[in-house]
């Protein structure tokens, strides 16, 4: 198999890497920020139930997770809705990712928010600002600083993590090296898939490096 | 007729009764200095001023009109609370500048300055106005105003620092500027000296005083003993939730009638001559 085939065929799986990636961040980012609300509400009942559910995301693997999303429905309901349609499966894998990532980016977010002093809140109070003022104008901007450096090492997890989508086979670049592998008897092409990982993490890198300096004009 | 008014300022937390039935009012132009030891209740009685607390009791009156009324809204305290829009026009009538400045850090000293009026002028509009508005007047008069407020306190040429590339004391001279772009009807200074190395505190008060001789009605809790003695028009010396004793500055350092006051006056007097000893 020439080096031409094999990096077309995982270039597709790539594709897959990179889509559900993207998906991810534009689905869990605001979900993140909803959860995050949920978890600091003064309506109790709410804030625990919130709480709790961060809990169970967090504190099980997001590969079991993959699985229950998959499957769970099929077992409760007699309904497997993820093997009923063509792209069921990255849909599926898609669920398991968006709501494991934003439950981690609700706790940034948590821990950021929680890092503004209440002194930033009494000063916008007494210069008759509204509460929607204060979080947009004051809190937020801070936030965004402070929580950078957490965002960036979650989403470069996630980069990697997508490779966990392939226990339900949806076919990522991993899964089509591994077909490689039991197919061709050929190793290399895994190492490369690798390399793809590497260059993907690198630019990210050099991305949240820019905006980091980008909002490095003041300090707190 | 007085511009400010308090009668009967209770307040607790919990089964603390840190304010006790607080009176005194103040003239236009006046500046009164709330003296006293730490835990009296001087930050709390700004607070409610500022209604950052809410009084259980008494009252709080500007130019003749009661903005809060402790009794009738205990029935419903809540409501000042909830009612956003009459807490915050009602804060209007106050300034509150921090002991440890509250700048915000994201914002340039004119950012700082112009946030709140901006936001203000802004809510006023339509969306299509607001989008507009930094090219009409109305932006460029807040504009013209901060800048004309920094160069009071001495800031302009720091117009586009950062509030982490200033000092102390030009940090705290900022958070003065901004607040009397609200033009508060009183401006109130919870220890606007403390957070800052001695060498600073010089520039601060100067802004203070400065202050007073353009007839800012201001309200200054303070440690700076010589300060209130020369800048206030009156001083009210606070222990354990009580006003213990108030007068002019004359009264109240030259002959002050009760024991606390003289104990609290001798010991800062001891804590100064410490200071002046010590050697650098
Ligand atoms: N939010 C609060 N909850 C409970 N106790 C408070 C609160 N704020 C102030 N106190 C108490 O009220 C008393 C007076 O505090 P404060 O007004 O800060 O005094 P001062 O400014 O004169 O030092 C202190 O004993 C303090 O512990
Ligand atoms: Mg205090």
């Amino acid at each position: 198999m020439k080096f031409i085939d094999v990096t077309l065929q995982l270039l597709d799986g790539f594709g897959t890497t990179c889509l559900l990636f993207a998906l991810t961040l534009v689905f869990a980012l605001p979900l993140g920020l909803l959860i995050c609300f949920g978890s600091m509400t003064k309506f109790k009942p709410l804030r625990y139930l919130t709480r709790a559910f961060v809990w169970i995301i967090r504190g099980t693997p997001l590969m079991l997770q993959l699985f229950v999303v998959f499957y769970v429905p099929g077992m409760l309901f007699d309904n497997p809705i993820f093997s009923q349609f063509a792209n069921g499966r990255f849909v599926a894998a898609l669920v398991a990712f968006v709501i494991n990532y934003a439950c981690y980016f609700s706790e940034i977010y948590r821990g950021g928010i929680e890092s503004i002093s209440k002194g930033q809140y009494e000063a916008c109070a007494v210069l008759g600002m509204t509460k929607g003022q204060t979080f947009f104008h004051v809190v937020l901007p801070q936030v965004v600083k402070r929580i950078v450096p957490p965002m960036s090492n979650e989403i470069i997890t996630l980069v990697k993590d997508t490779s966990l989508a392939r226990v339900i086979a949806v076919i990522d670049i991993v899964f089509a090296a591994e077909t490689i592998l039991s197919l061709k008897a050929l190793i290399w092409p895994l190492f490369y898939a690798g390399a793809f990982y590497l260059i993907f993490n690198g630019l990210l890198t050099l991305l949240f490096g820019f905006i980091e300096k980008k909002l490095s004009y003041y300090k707190v | 007729m007085a511009i400010l008014e308090v009668k009967g300022i209770k307040k607790s937390f919990g089964s603390t009764n840190v304010l006790k039935g607080i009176d005194f009012s103040l003239e236009k132009g006046e500046v009164i200095a709330i003296i006293g030891s730490s835990g009296s209740g001087k930050t709390t009685l700004l607070r409610c001023l500022n209604f950052l607390e809410f009084a259980d009791e008494g009252t709080i009156s500007v130019n003749g009109e009661v903005l809060y009324d402790g009794v009738a809204e205990s029935s419903a305290k809540k409501k000042l609370k909830n009612d956003d829009k009459r807490l915050r026009k009602q804060r209007l009538h106050f300034g509150l500048v921090f002991q440890n400045f509250n700048l915000f850090p994201h914002k340039s000293v004119m950012g700082n300055l112009m946030l709140a009026p901006v936001l203000q002028a802004k809510s006023e509009l339509s969306f299509m106005e607001r989008w507009r508005f930094e090219k009409s007047d109305a932006y460029a008069a807040i504009r013209e105003k901060a800048l004309a407020t920094l160069k009071r306190v001495g800031l302009i040429e720091k117009k586009d620092s950062y509030p982490c590339e200033l000092s102390g004391g030009q940090q705290q001279r900022v958070a003065i500027a901004r607040a009397l772009v609200m033009n508060p009807d009183i401006l109130c200074f919870d220890e606007p000296t403390s957070a800052l190395d001695p060498e600073l505190t010089g520039e601060v008060l100067k802004v203070i005083r400065e202050l007073k001789d353009s007839s800012t009605t201001m309200i200054v809790v303070t440690h700076e003993m010589e300060f209130a003695r020369d800048v206030a028009d009156k001083v009210i010396y606070m222990a354990d939730g009580v006003i213990e004793e108030a007068g002019t500055p004359e009264e109240v350092f030259g002959s002050p009638k009760s024991e606390r006051t003289k104990a609290f006056l001798a010991s800062r007097k001891n804590a100064a001559a410490i200071q002046e000893d010590k050697p650098e």
